[in-house]
């Protein structure tokens, strides 16, 4: 089956020479461009991009999809749902499940739970530790022949300097990025949002900038004397991507993503203690937020990721320091890029394909996404920058409605995703 | 994101949500000091004061809340405050029912949503809430009907507490305006400090903090505005105090490694009378309560004519029963 995507205009970061040309799908595959002008081969059938973005798929890195284990927060098929409809053709879950998704059977599972759902891909991330408890170290070359693309202990990070080292060692064997939510919980353990001016006027404990500073540091260093490659989830201060901006610079081999809450939002939020408010790394004060929107600037910043966290309401309907950490993602994450950053000219909407796209392929050694060249896998997410719509939790396809953007306007809006050559996703008109 | 007007004068509470524009009668929220204008902090006192003569009576009672229903749902032990509310509203004729819940609504199986809805759901015509985590008040407010009143919601705000320490201030005093304030202790666990900082500010007041640096952190600088200022030591923020406050130490801050034992905060951060000396000659001592003898406050001041930890207590009826009065629907100053 031939597929032409045309009257589009293709952004593709890895081959800038070809903006703007229609894209030809051959069973799953790109399998040519063509000028924007020239005529459909015959007996291909056509989506007509007139107006709108073509971009190879976005991928994000890290989701939490809950299965197996917390199907009523969501499924690998509801979150692929969601994902989809947010533009996202491939998503990263991270191992929290229950059971954690420590060895080969459980990364398996969730593939195939992700082909039967037949939407997004799944690439999923296994465990660092058996159990992610901090202690032995988990399969990983197993869970990566499973299809494993990366290890996290994610929430429960390896508090063990020696086990990190030790991890960082064995993971580059298999040339598998080690994921790292940075968070030093002997200075975070009780805190419930940003330690600063509006914990103390909140009454709320804090959670304070440096335990992720600490952390980040200390795999920096690890990743320097291991050769490992360190991929920090979330960055959330402005010590973090300091710290990044220096180890780039020194060569080490580190990345680092950034959620579009943690570049929209602070703590003030927090104010009327919403518990849609609440998630680690927390909302961050107003100088956090503009050090990550400098470092999506210059380049620290490698791409932007969800965190998509969904918690049922009846989870999250408790008093503030009860209720679980996390918020959803998948579905406004793009909106909320082209309102804040491109829209506000923080970003070209080049650099956003590569930060939703391009990098994330990269980091995650994705090969044959990432790229529209010849050859790659027809993963393809259509936008449309101008167009104006309102986010209704009410309406998600996640399982889950824990946003804290329900009833938020954005201009900007993936309209349709295609994976593999299919697609899996289209906004009614 | 919602919020909340807190007018006492107009009477009429305000709100963007829609299904608190549905509200079928007129409530007032009291979630903190912080929401509240001068103007309206002096409403309260002056409502206040005209409340007190009721408890001098021989017959302590009066028919204005005829009718209502007060319900003290107390998600922490207390004796004092609950019976300082239970009292307030039997005074002014309201039927009062306490609930004490001794844990929170997870241990229950029941959300905090549903709670609220339950007890709304039986229409009382205030809700007095206490409870171990902050923001509770709030949440409550969002779902509730009847009016409510936050008795302490964990590190957050006790806006009655800071109400009486005003009163007591005001009777002392005569004025809070100008008044250097000094508040030791426990500062960043403290509930009491918060609505007392916010309070004295408003009205004008200049408000020192002192204690550990563990308790005591220096971003509590940023808190409010202006009139408020972190004190390196104990002697700093009592020298020329017109009014110290000392907070409660809870026991449990030394087992997190806030300060190595009681013995040494008694000695390093105590209010004794050597050190109440750096204080004005007729400087007022207040405490909100249990006090620990002999740790934050030595029995030598504790029980000198200048503590005047019982007329808090005195006046924290008559500042509920002007709470849950305006809560109601009553307004400013009037009474009966």
């Amino acid at each position: 089956m031939r597929l032409l995507i045309a009257n589009g205009h293709l952004i593709d970061p890895a081959a800038p020479e070809n903006t703007g040309m229609s894209v030809l799908i051959e069973d799953g595959k790109v399998s040519a461009w063509l000028k924007p002008n020239e005529a459909a081969p015959e007996g291909c059938e056509v989506f007509d991009a007139a107006g709108l973005l073509v971009a190879p798929g976005f991928i994000d890195l890290h989701v939490h999809l809950r299965e197996p284990g917390q199907e009523h927060k969501e499924t690998i098929a509801s979150g692929c749902a969601a994902a989809v409809v947010g533009g996202w053709t491939s998503v990263c879950p991270m191992p929290n499940t229950n059971p954690v998704n420590d060895n080969a059977a459980i990364t398996r599972y969730m593939i195939e739970q992700a082909e039967r759902a037949g939407l997004a891909n799944v690439f999923p991330i296994g465990a660092i530790t058996k159990s992610s408890d901090g202690g032995e170290l988990a399969e990983m070359g197993e869970m990566k022949a499973a299809g494993a693309v990366a290890v996290s202990d994610d929430g429960r990070p390896v508090p063990n300097a020696g086990i990190m080292r030790r991890a960082m060692q064995y993971a580059k064997d298999f040339d598998l990025p080690v994921v790292d939510h940075c968070e030093d919980k002997s200075l975070s353990s009780g805190g419930v949002m940003h330690e600063g001016r509006m914990s103390l006027l909140l009454g709320l404990k804090g959670m304070p900038a440096l335990a992720e500073d600490i952390d980040v540091v200390r795999d920096i260093i690890l990743a320097k004397e291991t050769g490992a490659h360190i991929h920090i989830a979330h960055v959330s201060t402005k010590g973090a991507i300091e710290a990044v901006r220096r180890a780039k610079n020194e060569g080490i081999n580190v990345t680092c993503e950034a959620t579009p809450h943690h570049f929209t939002m602070t703590d003030k939020i927090v104010e009327g203690y919403d518990t849609n408010t609440k998630m680690a790394p927390p909302l961050r004060s107003e100088d956090h937020l503009e050090a990550i929107i400098e470092g999506i600037k210059d380049g620290t910043i490698d791409c932007i990721a969800t965190d998509h966290a969904p918690h049922h309401a009846d989870e999250k309907a408790l008093e503030y320091d009860r209720a679980p950490f996390g918020i959803t993602g998948l579905e406004t994450a793009v909106g909320l890029a082209l309102t804040e950053l491109v829209h506000k000219g923080v970003i070209s909407l080049e650099r956003l394909v590569e930060m939703c796209s391009t990098n994330p392929a990269k980091i995650f050694n994705l090969n044959g996404r990432g790229t529209l060249k010849p050859g790659s896998i027809a993963d393809i997410t259509i936008i449309d920058p101008e167009r104006v719509w309102t986010y209704r939790s009410t309406e998600s396809r996640s399982k889950s409605k824990n946003s804290p953007f329900d009833g938020r306007t954005f201009t900007g809006q993936a309209v349709a995703a295609f994976v593999g050559g299919k697609l899996v996703h289209k906004t009614p008109e | 994101m919602p919020c909340f007007f807190f007018d006492w004068t107009a009477g009429i509470r305000a709100c963007e949500s829609s299904r608190m524009m549905e509200k079928p009668y007129r409530r007032r929220d009291l979630l903190g000091i912080r929401d509240l204008s001068a103007a309206e902090i002096n409403g309260i006192l002056d409502t206040a004061e005209n409340f007190r003569e009721i408890n001098t009576r021989e017959i302590k009672k009066v028919p204005a809340l005829r009718g209502k229903t007060v319900i003290n749902l107390f998600f922490e032990n207390s004796t004092r405050t609950r019976t300082s509310f239970e009292l307030a509203a039997k005074r002014l004729s309201a039927d009062a029912v306490n609930i004490s819940v001794s844990s929170s609504s997870v241990s229950k199986g029941e959300t905090l949503v549903d709670t609220a809805l339950n007890l709304d759901a039986m229409d009382p015509d205030c809700i007095v809430v206490r409870h171990g985590s902050a923001g509770v008040p709030h949440q409550l407010a969002k779902v509730s009907r009847a009016a409510v009143v936050n008795a302490g919601d964990g590190a957050n705000e006790h806006p009655t507490q800071a109400l009486l320490d005003a009163m007591t201030i005001r009777e002392h005093k005569k004025k809070i305006e100008g008044l250097k304030v000094a508040i030791i202790g426990d500062i960043i666990h403290s509930r009491v400090a918060r609505s007392n900082i916010h309070l004295l500010t408003k009205l004008g007041a200049s408000v020192k903090v002192a204690g550990p640096g563990t308790l005591v952190p220096n971003d509590f600088q940023h808190l409010v505005e202006k009139n408020l200022e972190v004190c390196p030591h104990v002697e700093d923020a009592l020298e020329g105090a017109d009014v110290v406050m000392i907070l409660r130490i809870q026991r449990e801050r030394q087992d997190s490694a806030y300060f190595p034992t009681l013995r040494e905060y008694s000695i390093h951060y105590g209010l004794t009378n050597d050190r109440l000396a750096l204080a004005t000659k007729d400087a007022i001592v207040l405490h909100p309560g249990p006090m620990n003898r002999g740790i934050e406050i030595a029995s030598e001041v504790a029980d000198s004519s200048r503590s005047l930890i019982l007329d808090q207590v005195k006046y924290g009826v008559a500042v509920r029963m002007a709470v849950l009065y305006l809560a109601t629907g009553g307004s400013i100053g009037t009474k009966e």
